[in-house]
């Protein structure tokens, strides 16, 4: 029998419908749990997946020569194109290997960045950086894209910086957009690393220091190892951004065709075959999380 | 650990060079929001304030502001619920079919912006088509809302991680019901994570274009999308790049503050990375 | 004749509803039969609003020069408000109408027909429109906008497809499609081209001139070795493109910057251009060149009919159809737009009513696989054609 005697608010003692129905549901925590999870799981699975696999269904189907109207006719020649025609084999594999380059790149230029404000700058100025790689996130995307279509330009910035080198700039072209890719998704991949970081724990590096372990050896063993989930989480990140951009690649790709663009191209008119192509990066994707839960990477997202 | 002043040196060389090459084209785009040559021929021939007042009295970018002020708010409101909800489930239960739960949270944001755009108005069209509901803001925010989930998500749940379940136990002992302990004891001790969430999630919804292409009816203009359309017009593209100038000079506030309320470590953080606690 | 007879014979045979004609049509093409839709009858007061899909530069509103508006008099008029949505292909048009949001479209030859068939654009009642009756009459009821005696459109004027170059980097001074073909690699980078499956038939335009024994008639009309041919032309060409175009405002800013040096255009493009101090100029080569006939149709799901109605009236009213073309740089259609042009020549330099100038020029059409040049059925479709495309970029 509960009769508190707190000088509490009379709200802790009325009893009434609300108590019961907090009582039962403090009973009863598959109840708890099943309507926590209705309205999101109502979300994402019907109207996420559910669109999703109005998609793919989509991709069965196909359209007519003249009038460009969808024909539900079922069939599987838009996945035959997709995965046998030559074209859309070198647009895949030179679109892998634009995610993969950039994902190298950023990795490479984040983790001394991130290093550096995780462990060796001082606490205040610790906050300041971060909030400088930030920022830029929120200038917008597309200004950025075009930010660097100038300077790529002919007789842009990099042309005019450029000339006591002999350095010109290589145009509008698959460079341009691994540079610009890999400097739009940067602070994706700074943060993570910079979190996996600042969680090292002093104690560790300094038993690695007491055993001998030179700095160098420190990293490579202690360090890099611990932080390598970080490193995946930045990548998927990276990684997915690069497979489906398109936006950037009509910007300063010039001729370039990736995947984005050529879902793109055809999502206007020939809906079944770019729902297909869409199936290319998607497949790409899953696989790399699935590749990546296992290091702990989906955690520190 | 210590490092040699060599190593100190080359680091916060490779930190200032980073910061460099990050904010030079954003200097750029401050540069040419003055340039008097519409389409910013390099080096700028004369500097002019003329865009900035033009910018001032442009309908369109202030229409298109207000559109994604909107949208960002009930992208932001949804997710937040949603992410709530989701990372209280995944954290505090073990069920069937958690990690799958955690995994499809993620997925909007991890598929190509276009894939989810697509996906979505292939299936607005056929749903909402028939009954007559067009496409408008309220298809916006419903796209930008499935990839802001997972944001909000990743907060909670890490703040959610550092929770002690022993507060909300004693406030059950102290005859406290479940809404109650909830509104006094959980709620304020995730708030900071909420809104951290929050403000990334509004974020994101702000800057997205992708998706927004896909959903948007023919009337609806967010800010990107205006950005889009009038970027490569010669005349308005000046006037974009004061736009955006501004952007950058006035998010620095909710950045900072999103920091300080995720301290004392960032959004993202894992107890378990952390070891031996 | 106004354009090539036999294209002209063979593609009213298509239409023909029972391919009754003398012309080889071996049934297996699109032989067009239009869903019964119906026409308006009258012209009501407007609804306030209509929405378009444009070219660039056909519905001006002075964003691009508080002088070039013809928009706003239109709604003080009318109280019709016009939004336009610009669109930079064919294929952008048909799939935008396709939506059905949009109530009136300005489509080119190679859109017409595919929106006519599919349904998605209404028969046009003439009557309902005072101008067309001062319409050239080598634009009524021709092939790519009526079907049997009925039109589908209001036409808007006509135009080529021009070589621009820039005066300081291209020399000497071209004035054949070659130099964006076999001599392309000189300016290896810098080269653009219209980025739609329907510039294989500039591609086969210039096989028709310079290597007759491929055979080609028609720029349309190519069998699977012609395509071949015209596909090889422009891999050729692929290696030589800095850029494919298809919106004319980030075509004129790259030749401005000079990211561009040569390639196709619009005049509309090349006067922005010369306006914003870019030293280029525009020809049209000695092989002739594909251009268009645009006609103005109307949605079959118009939310704003009579709005549309009036706008098309609007638009090819004398004053206007002099101010669209001058701006544009195309042919009017209303020939009483001739007297009212700015300079007073435009009409003779855009050879408005010389129809022999246009028998050179090759309008851009729906290619389909009964020849439009009578071959019987072995020519490719517009679907082979895309595919080819999506080869040819890579």
């Amino acid at each position: 029998m509960m009769a508190p005697d707190l000088a509490a608010p009379s709200p802790l003692v009325r009893r009434g419908g609300v108590r019961s129905l907090a009582s039962a549901l403090h009973r009863h925590a598959r109840l708890r749990l099943a309507l926590l999870l209705a309205a999101p799981m109502a979300w994402l699975v019907l109207a996420y997946l559910g669109s999703l696999a109005v998609l793919l269904l989509s991709a069965f189907w196909t359209i007519d020569d003249f009038t460009y109207n969808v024909v539900q006719v079922w069939n599987t020649a838009n996945f035959t194109t997709v995965f046998t025609e030559p074209v859309y084999r070198a647009i895949a594999l030179r679109t892998l290997g634009i995610a993969a380059a950039v994902t190298v790149i950023d990795a490479l230029v984040a983790f001394p960045m991130a290093f550096y404000m995780a462990r060796i700058a001082r606490p205040r100025t610790r906050k300041l950086l971060v909030v400088a790689v930030l920022t830029p996130l929120w200038a917008s995307y597309l200004v950025k894209a075009y930010a660097w279509r100038v300077i790529f330009s002919q007789g842009g910035v990099l042309d005019w910086a450029g000339k006591p080198f002999g350095v010109s700039s290589p145009g509008y072209g698959t460079a341009a957009v691994i540079v610009v890719l890999a400097y739009l998704w940067l602070p994706y991949m700074i943060l993570p690393i910079h979190a996996g970081l600042e969680n090292l724990p002093a104690n560790l590096l300094d038993a690695s220091a007491d055993l001998g372990a030179s700095a160098g050896r420190t990293f490579r063993s202690v360090v890099l190892p611990l932080t390598l989930p970080s490193v995946f989480a930045g990548s998927v990140f990276t990684f997915s951004l690069s497979l489906g951009d398109y936006i950037a690649v009509r910007i300063v790709g010039g001729k370039t065709q990736v995947l984005g663009t050529a879902i793109a191209d055809n999502v206007t008119l020939n809906l079944p075959l770019a729902a297909a192509l869409s199936c290319v990066p998607v497949l790409m994707i899953v696989g790399y999380l699935l590749a990546v839960r296992r290091s702990g990477a989906l955690d520190s997202l | 650990m210590t490092f040699s002043r060599r190593t100190r040196i080359a680091l916060r060389a490779a930190m200032a060079a980073g910061l460099a090459v990050i904010y030079l084209p954003l200097l750029l785009v401050l540069l040419n929001s003055f340039n008097r040559d519409r389409s910013f021929a390099w080096p700028p021939t004369g500097l002019t304030t003329e865009w900035w007042s033009r910018a001032w009295e442009s309908e369109g970018a202030r229409s298109a502001l207000l559109t994604s002020l909107q949208a960002g708010a009930g992208a932001t409101a949804v997710a937040l619920v949603l992410g709530t909800m989701t990372a209280f489930a995944v954290q505090r239960y073990r069920f069937f079919g958690r990690q799958a739960v955690s995994f499809l949270v993620v997925l909007p944001i991890a598929l190509p912006g276009i894939v989810t755009g697509i996906a979505l108005n292939a299936a607005f069209r056929t749903v909402l088509g028939p009954a007559g509901i067009g496409f408008g803001l309220l298809t916006v925010i419903v796209g930008h809302a499935t990839f802001c989930i997972v944001v909000v998500f990743n907060n909670v749940i890490a703040r959610l991680r550092r929770l002690s379940p022993s507060a909300e136990e004693a406030s059950a002992d102290l005859g406290a019901h479940t809404f109650q302990t909830f509104r006094y004891v959980t709620f304020p001790a995730v708030r900071s994570a909420l809104l951290a969430g929050g403000l990334l999630a509004f974020a994101l919804s702000f800057d997205e274009i992708v998706v927004t292409t896909f959903t948007a009816g023919p009337g609806v203009q967010t800010l990107p999308v205006w950005i889009y359309a009038n970027l490569a017009r010669p005349n308005q593209a000046p006037v974009v790049n004061v736009v955006a100038a501004l952007l950058v000079l006035l998010s620095v506030v909710p950045v900072y503050l999103a920091q300080r309320l995720s301290a004392p470590a960032l959004p993202g953080t894992d107890r378990r990375a952390g070891g031996g606690r | 004749m106004r354009i090539r007879s036999i294209a002209a014979a063979v593609a009213a045979a298509l239409l023909a509803a029972g391919c009754s004609s003398a012309a080889p049509t071996a049934g297996a093409g699109h032989s067009l039969t239009p869903p019964k839709l119906p026409m308006l009858q009258t012209l009501g007061t407007g609804e306030g609003q209509v929405n378009l899909v444009a070219w660039a530069g056909y519905a001006e509103d002075g964003a691009d020069d508080k002088d070039v508006d013809w928009v706003h008099p239109f709604e003080q008029q009318t109280g019709c408000k016009v939004n336009t949505k610009i669109a930079g292909t064919s294929d952008e048009m048909v799939s935008l109408m396709k939506t059905g949001q949009y109530d009136a479209v300005s489509a080119s030859g190679d859109a017409t027909l595919r929106l006519i068939a599919a349904g998605d654009v209404a028969p046009v009642n003439t009557s309902l429109v005072a101008n067309y009756a001062d319409i050239y009459p080598g634009l009524k009821n021709q092939p790519w906008n009526s079907v049997n005696g009925q039109m589908y459109g209001i036409p808007h004027g006509r135009g080529a497809n021009l070589l621009m170059y820039r005066t300081d980097k291209v020399s000497p001074a071209p004035d054949s499609w070659s130099v964006v073909f076999d001599g392309a690699s000189k300016y290896a980078g810098h080269v653009t081209a219209y980025d739609s499956p329907i510039y294989l038939a500039d591609a086969a335009l210039y096989l028709m001139k310079t290597k007759a024994e491929l055979g080609i008639k028609n720029p349309y009309a190519l069998d699977d070795a012609q395509l071949k041919a015209a596909v090889e032309l422009l891999k050729t060409q692929h290696k030589a493109v800095g850029e494919y175009w298809s919106d004319y405002q980030k075509s004129e800013n790259s030749f401005k910057t000079g990211d561009s040096v040569v390639g196709t255009t619009w005049q509309v493009i090349a006067n922005m251009a010369q306006t914003d101090k870019a030293p280029v100029q525009a020809v049209l080569p000695k092989e002739g060149a594909t251009g268009w006939s645009d006609t103005w149709m109307v949605s079959a799901k118009a939310a704003h009919p009579d709005c549309a109605y009036q706008w098309m009236n609007w638009i090819v009213s004398p004053k206007v159809n002099a101010q669209v073309a001058e701006w544009f740089g195309e042919a009017p259609s209303n020939a009483k737009a001739c007297d009212l042009t700015s300079d007073k020549k435009f009409c003779a330099t855009f050879h408005a009513a010389d129809d022999a100038y246009w028998k050179n020029v090759y309008y851009w059409t729906t290619p389909v696989k009964n020849c439009l040049d009578g071959r019987g059925t072995v020519c490719t479709d517009y679907a082979a054609w895309t595919a080819a495309w999506t080869e040819i970029k890579g």
